[in-house]
């Protein structure tokens, strides 16, 4: 019986909590419900933000870096949420997420959350320049001096055949959620490849580094900025030139990826009440070298993302200073 | 799992042998039949697979109307927004009132239940489990965790012990809700997730539901269970003695059914902790997020360790609802010493709550990530050749050849292929759904990938099967071999689902073989302990008998247990098949294609949402056809199947 009725009494805790919650949907229902619920729990002196962490590590990088300020200058506590491209915008609405530190372009989320939603809010470039595109190793370009044009790939795409491309050749992807379009590339341009997905960004790297220490033939998706430029040498494929506008049908491109200005997006709310960290987030800019050599301290020297951090902060004063609020 | 021993092989067919054709025939004129219509049709009646289908189209107008409208639908506003909130504030208290207790208040707690629910071992286990997250240096995600499963865990009984009560009440609710469950269980995974994103956004409410959804099933199902069990003489005394009919289910039924109630709960819960890590997917806080990291960095330590984390809270659970799901005679004295226990490690935890340091002490972590992680390494640059040969075998070798097959026939001989065969396993019944599945995976313009995601189950299950069975009749054979691999087995099943990815990553590299193995990894142990019980439960009279008439060691196996065991082994083959799924589909996270990566790039990428919300669907229906053609092959025989929940 006791055990009854402690079931019981977790059945009135768990009702009652329902019922308190539903009172808290009526206040809030306009601005849709965004009154999350651990944010509360453990408020420090400059309250929480939540920081989305997407999942390549110049990314986290730039948000180790901006989370450390937060943290030890302005005694704000950081909550990180793992968490892919787009989910993260739609954190913007549930309240799960305040800022998104480095946005690769996204225009249909732009306009979806911003100018319909009202949701989220632009808060500046990054300063880092980003470029997508597709990679070879060194040695193939010279080994194969014409590989570098999308016309002459159908050529070699026996090169490239392996266990998971269906007889045809193999462009490797990074991470379904990374902003690709090279499915709609591959069908429009009329190339015998085959999209296959590595999964994430660390298995591209491998597979880059395998390719060159084992000359395997590989053909694959990267982008800039990346540390591993400064190991590995890649060369670009060129694809037919980008025009303005010649992306705007997601299942029709047949051009390069754009040149990206990386910005940082943050939920209105975090806009509106921000205070202090949010005039830090606006005012971060730095280099793709310094994102790079954050990046590479988390990866290849063994650091963790915070000490990389805190040894590029210690190294840039300068840099960093100019960032705060005043 | 203890079924069917009786029922034994087919020797009544013996005599009507003589006067048929012989048994094969008809399967290989079966056979034969399907062959010639291949090479005929080959090619033709192809689905091949269109992102442009006007269905996904649909879906994603579907999902837009749902965002404009969440704040301004009365089903949203007066409904699906209050569930929202309710299931976030429950998860906010619970994760609160424990991160209020401080870690060695929870430890203390947790040792405290522990002792009220079986005494010092349970109180020392969860003592050191617990410490144990700490120790690993997970203390915070951890806690994270529990706090979301208790909080689903918490939701699941609410809403499946009425449920349950009702249906173990009444046969036609039963049977309404029977296959209800079969289906929620069956689910991959994967495919809640979509949905729940489209109503309840991402975050810890929709982690929070979905969990909620996936563990439920095992709650109602034990909890009728248990109501229907309790003694029909005692019920009408009490009804006799003039007790109301509430009176009885509350001072009657629900106390004799307790404790096969409490076991209920420790299903749920373990359903719960399999579940929570991937809802990681859709931002939700704890351990699952380090695995999802990990695997974004490739690091294979840093996803083993969290993965253990969660063995550790699941043994602590595990144990102590096992505990407490036994009978225990109660003395006054002896629950004065329960109660007694309970108060003071309780307390003691409590009171150092404020004396300790309150995060849990570095100085006490240990780094395990980085051996692990050399350990890794090393095994990739030294074993490459013999993993890239074992990929290259079973890619070209079965994959592709089956792939091949399978997406070049037209898709009304594959279904009739599956009709037929599903017909002969299983009955009429059966195949009928089954063959309805495939042309519902037909109707969502999933077709192709649907057949890439068969041919992995197939080619994966057929080696899971084959080294579970391997193991479990090893198993049932040495006592020694069982003891060694029991407890192996037991962390395998526990482990998440995700953690397998990378080893398997880390030795294959990224594609379909590496799903494969990361599927054979977590479905053989359960393969492998549905066999072993059965054979285990082969009577030794039986056996002696055999053995007495002079049958060898080999005989016994082939012509005694195994035929004996028949039901065990189908369950064990229908397990091995609905898990492989589930685990194939989480593949695509490392490149293995198919329904899986619909599913996941559904919820990455905008365009792809209507895909990702009919790939989820494909993906049930794909697990009904698989469940329906073993699971009936199981209940053909013996009436009184039984899913291992």
């Amino acid at each position: 019986m006791k055990k009854l009725r402690l079931i019981a009494g977790i059945l009135v805790l768990g009702l009652s909590a329902a019922a308190c919650g539903g009172a808290k949907v009526e206040d809030d229902s306009a601005a849709a419900p965004s009154a999350s619920a651990a944010g509360s729990a453990g408020a420090s002196a400059g309250g929480t933000v939540k920081m989305a962490i997407n999942g390549w590590v110049g990314y986290e990088a730039s948000a180790a870096v901006v989370s450390y300020l937060l943290e030890h200058e302005l005694g704000y506590k950081v909550e990180k949420v793992t968490l892919a491209e787009e989910p993260s915008w739609q954190g913007m609405e549930s309240g799960d997420v305040d800022v998104v530190i480095e946005n690769w372009g996204h225009p249909d989320l732009k306009k979806k959350y911003i100018e319909e939603k009202n949701v989220a809010v632009e808060a500046g470039s990054t300063g880092n320049k980003g470029v997508i595109g597709w990679y070879v190793p060194e040695w193939m370009a010279q080994k194969y001096p014409d590989i570098t044009d999308y016309k002459n790939l159908n050529k070699y795409a026996d090169l490239f055949k392996t266990s998971e491309s269906d007889g045809k050749g193999q462009m490797l992807d990074g991470d379904p959620s990374f902003v690709t379009n090279d499915e709609a590339l591959v069908k429009n341009l009329k190339l015998d490849y085959k999209v296959v997905y590595a999964g994430s960004e660390a298995a591209l790297i491998k597979a880059a580094k395998q390719a060159t220490d084992q000359k395997k033939p590989l053909l694959m998706y990267f982008y800039e900025p990346q540390w591993l430029f400064n190991q590995v040498k890649l060369v670009k494929v060129n694809l037919p030139a980008y025009t303005e506008g010649c992306d705007s049908d997601p299942k029709k491109v047949d051009c390069d990826y754009p040149p990206y200005d990386l910005d940082k997006i943050v939920s209105k709310k975090f806009a509106d009440t921000g205070g202090k960290a949010y005039e830090l987030i606006k005012a971060f800019q730095w280099t793709n070298d310094d994102q790079n050599a954050v990046a590479d301290d988390i990866t290849n020297n063994g650091m963790s993302a915070e000490d990389a951090a805190k040894k590029w902060i210690e190294a840039n004063t300068a840099k960093w200073q100019a960032w705060m609020p005043k | 799992m203890v079924s069917a021993p009786v029922q034994a092989a087919p020797p009544v067919q013996a005599p009507a042998r003589a006067r048929r054709l012989p048994r094969w025939v008809v399967p290989v004129a079966g056979v034969v039949a399907g062959v010639a219509l291949y090479v005929l049709f080959r090619g033709r009646a192809v689905l091949p697979h269109d992102d442009d289908a006007t269905l996904f189209h649909w879906l994603n107008d579907a999902r837009d109307w749902v965002d404009a409208n969440r704040n301004s639908n009365p089903i949203f506003l007066y409904v699906v927004n209050y569930l929202r909130l309710g299931a976030s504030e429950v998860f906010a208290l619970i994760q609160g009132a424990l991160v209020a207790l401080g870690w060695p208040g929870l430890v203390g707690l947790a040792a405290g239940l522990g002792w009220l629910a079986g005494g010092w071992r349970i109180a020392v286990v969860s003592l050191v489990g617990f410490a144990g997250l700490g120790v690993l240096g997970f203390w915070e995600a951890s806690v994270e965790t529990l706090a979301l499963t208790l909080s689903a865990v918490v939701l699941s009984l609410l809403f499946g012990i009425p449920l349950g009560i009702w249906a173990g009440r009444s046969p036609r609710v039963r049977r309404i809700v029977t296959p209800v469950l079969d289906v929620m269980q069956i689910m991959p995974t994967f495919s809640y997730l979509s949905p729940m994103v489209l109503l309840f956004l991402i975050g810890s409410a929709s982690s929070t539901i979905a969990t909620m959804i996936y563990a439920m099933p095992p709650a109602i199902r034990i909890t009728a269970l248990a109501i229907e069990r309790v003694s029909g003489v005692t019920v009408e005394a009490s009804e006799s003695l003039g007790a109301t009919g509430w009176q009885t289910l509350r001072k009657v039924r629900l106390p004799l059914a307790l404790n096969t109630i409490m076991l209920g709960v420790n299903q749920t819960i373990a359903a719960a902790l399999s579940m929570v890590p991937l809802t990681a997917l859709i931002a939700a806080p704890g351990l699952g997020e380090d695995l999802l990291r990990a695997l974004a960095r490739v690091n294979v330590g840093a996803a083993l360790v969290p993965g253990v984390a969660i063995v550790l809270i699941a043994i602590v659970l595990d144990r102590m609802t096992r505990a407490a799901a036994q009978r225990r005679d109660g003395g006054s004295r002896a629950r004065a010493v329960r109660w007694g226990g309970f108060a003071v490690l309780t307390a003691a935890g409590l009171a150092l709550t404020p004396v300790l340091a309150q995060e849990f002490p570095e100085q006490w972590q240990v780094q395990v990530i980085r051996p692990i992680n050399d350990v890794a390494d090393w095994i990739e640059a030294h074993w490459y050749t013999f993993t890239g040969f074992l990929n290259d075998t079973v890619a070209y070798g079965f994959l592709n050849p089956l792939q091949d097959l399978l997406t070049s026939a037209p898709w009304w001989l594959v279904t009739a292929a599956v009709l037929v065969f599903a017909w002969r396993v299983s009955g009429p019944a059966a195949g009928l759904v089954a063959a309805v599945c495939l042309l519902g995976v037909a109707a969502l313009g999933l077709w192709e990938h649907g057949m890439e995601t068969l041919t992995m189950v197939l080619v994966g299950s057929v080696i899971t099967i084959a080294a579970g069975l391997a193991l479990g009749v090893a198993a049932a054979r040495s006592r020694w071999f069982a003891a060694v691999l029991r407890p192996l087995l037991d962390a395998a099943q526990t482990m998440p689902s995700f953690s397998y990815l990378l080893p398997a990553v880390a030795l294959f590299g990224n594609g379909r073989f590496t799903a494969i193995m990361a599927a054979f990894i977590y479905a053989v142990p359960v393969v492998a302990r549905v066999v072993e019980d059965g054979l285990r439960a082969v009577p030794g009279t039986v056996m002696e008998a055999a053995r007495s008439t002079g049958s060898t060691d080999r005989q016994l196996l082939w012509k005694v247990q195994l035929p004996m065991a028949r039901g065990s082994l189908l369950l064990a083959a229908n397990q091995g098949i609905v898990m492989t799924l589930a685990m194939v589909v989480i593949g695509a996270l490392v490149g293995a294609g198919a329904l899986g990566y619909d599913v996941v790039a559904g919820f990455a990428q905008q365009e792809d949402y209507g895909k990702g919300l009919a790939a989820g669907v494909a993906l049930v229906l794909l697990g009904v056809m698989l469940d329906r053609i073993t699971q009936g092959a199981n209940g053909r025989r013996s009436p009184h199947k039984k899913r291992n929940a």
